[in-house]
């Protein structure tokens, strides 16, 4: 039985990643920082064995407490999602130091943090996949998010950088950029900002957090085997 | 003895038969090894020993025997 950690598990995509891979035969190391109840909510519906760990991903010894559970309970570990991720948009003249630094910390930080704790365990095991959740703004910007995308393009960075290293050990590592999914997180968007951006998407469109969990899915699958430093866009075509 | 601490850890490890590891084996060049299991390495030793290996004497550490002298130091 293949064993997964999801962090930022509760909501959105972390959610239907979480889904998607119970439904695939993953037991879970499942991660939330502070909505428990939603992810118990969510744990019950699932077939598979899961165990939900407290924790921010930010803080280097809460996110080996994460690793070291999945370790403890299942004895191994073949996928690391790191999904975990904040978003707190102002445009720069604005943007206090606070805001720059906790985005920083859960988003970029988190990632490291994570993958460099679970690194060992799949370098010995020579096996090993690593899927980063980034975002097309990391990729093209966007005004009002310098914090989040700075963020976002620097896991596509340290995707590559381990991608690069840990390849030696069959390990992948592969970042997914989603456009705009329909989640809490987009919520916060004005419908008048809404509408813009459906008229730049070609598929004309939102995406669902199932759009992205299935590109895990497939990414952490045998499938995939070969693919590795890749980003993934997964955004209705938004970008081209 | 260190050597033969050391010697269990580098069999297990690398996956060698006991009599190919000698205080003069280059872990690198004899022993096979790459720098991904270096550093695993070096991490074992730590765990096994309790001490810590500078980052700046790994670059050193070339032989079995240069792993035995530093951790009898």
């Amino acid at each position: 039985m293949k064993v997964a950690i999801v962090t930022g598990a509760s909501r959105g995509i972390g959610s239907a990643i979480a889904k998607a891979l119970s439904e695939n035969g993953y037991n879970l190391v499942l991660n939330y920082r502070a909505s428990r109840e939603e992810l118990e909510a969510l744990a019950a519906t699932l077939s598979t064995e899961v165990v939900l760990v407290q924790g921010d991903v930010g803080s280097f010894e809460e996110s080996e407490a994460i690793i070291n559970a999945a370790k403890t309970h299942f004895g191994r570990i073949d996928l690391l999602v790191n999904n975990a991720g904040i978003a707190r948009d102002n445009l720069i003249m604005r943007m206090s130091e606070d805001d720059f630094d906790a985005v920083s910390t859960t988003n970029l930080k988190g990632t490291f943090n994570c993958t460099k704790h679970v690194s060992r365990t799949m370098v010995k095991q020579r096996f090993g996949r690593i899927i980063n959740i980034s975002s097309v703004v990391g990729i093209f910007g966007n005004a009002g998010q310098s914090n989040y995308a700075a963020s976002k393009a620097g896991i596509i960075g340290f995707t590559k950088a381990v991608a690069k290293e840990l390849a030696p050990r069959n390990i992948t590592v592969n970042a997914i950029a989603p456009g705009f999914i329909e989640t809490q997180m987009t919520d916060a968007i004005s419908e008048e900002a809404k509408s813009a951006s459906v008229g730049r998407i070609p598929l004309a469109r939102f995406g669902k957090p199932e759009d992205i969990a299935k590109a895990v899915v497939f990414l952490a699958s045998e499938d995939a085997n070969y693919i590795t430093g890749q980003v993934i866009q997964i955004d209705g075509g938004m970008t081209l | 003895m260190t050597f033969e601490k050391v010697k269990a850890l580098l069999v297990e490890e690398l996956d060698l038969d006991a009599d190919e590891v000698t205080l003069e084996s280059n872990i690198r060049e004899d022993l096979g090894a790459d720098s991904l299991d270096m550093v695993d390495l070096i991490m074992s030793i730590e765990d096994a020993f309790g001490i810590k290996v500078e980052e700046k004497d790994t670059v050193n550490i070339k032989t079995v025997g240069d792993i035995v002298n530093y951790i009898d130091k």
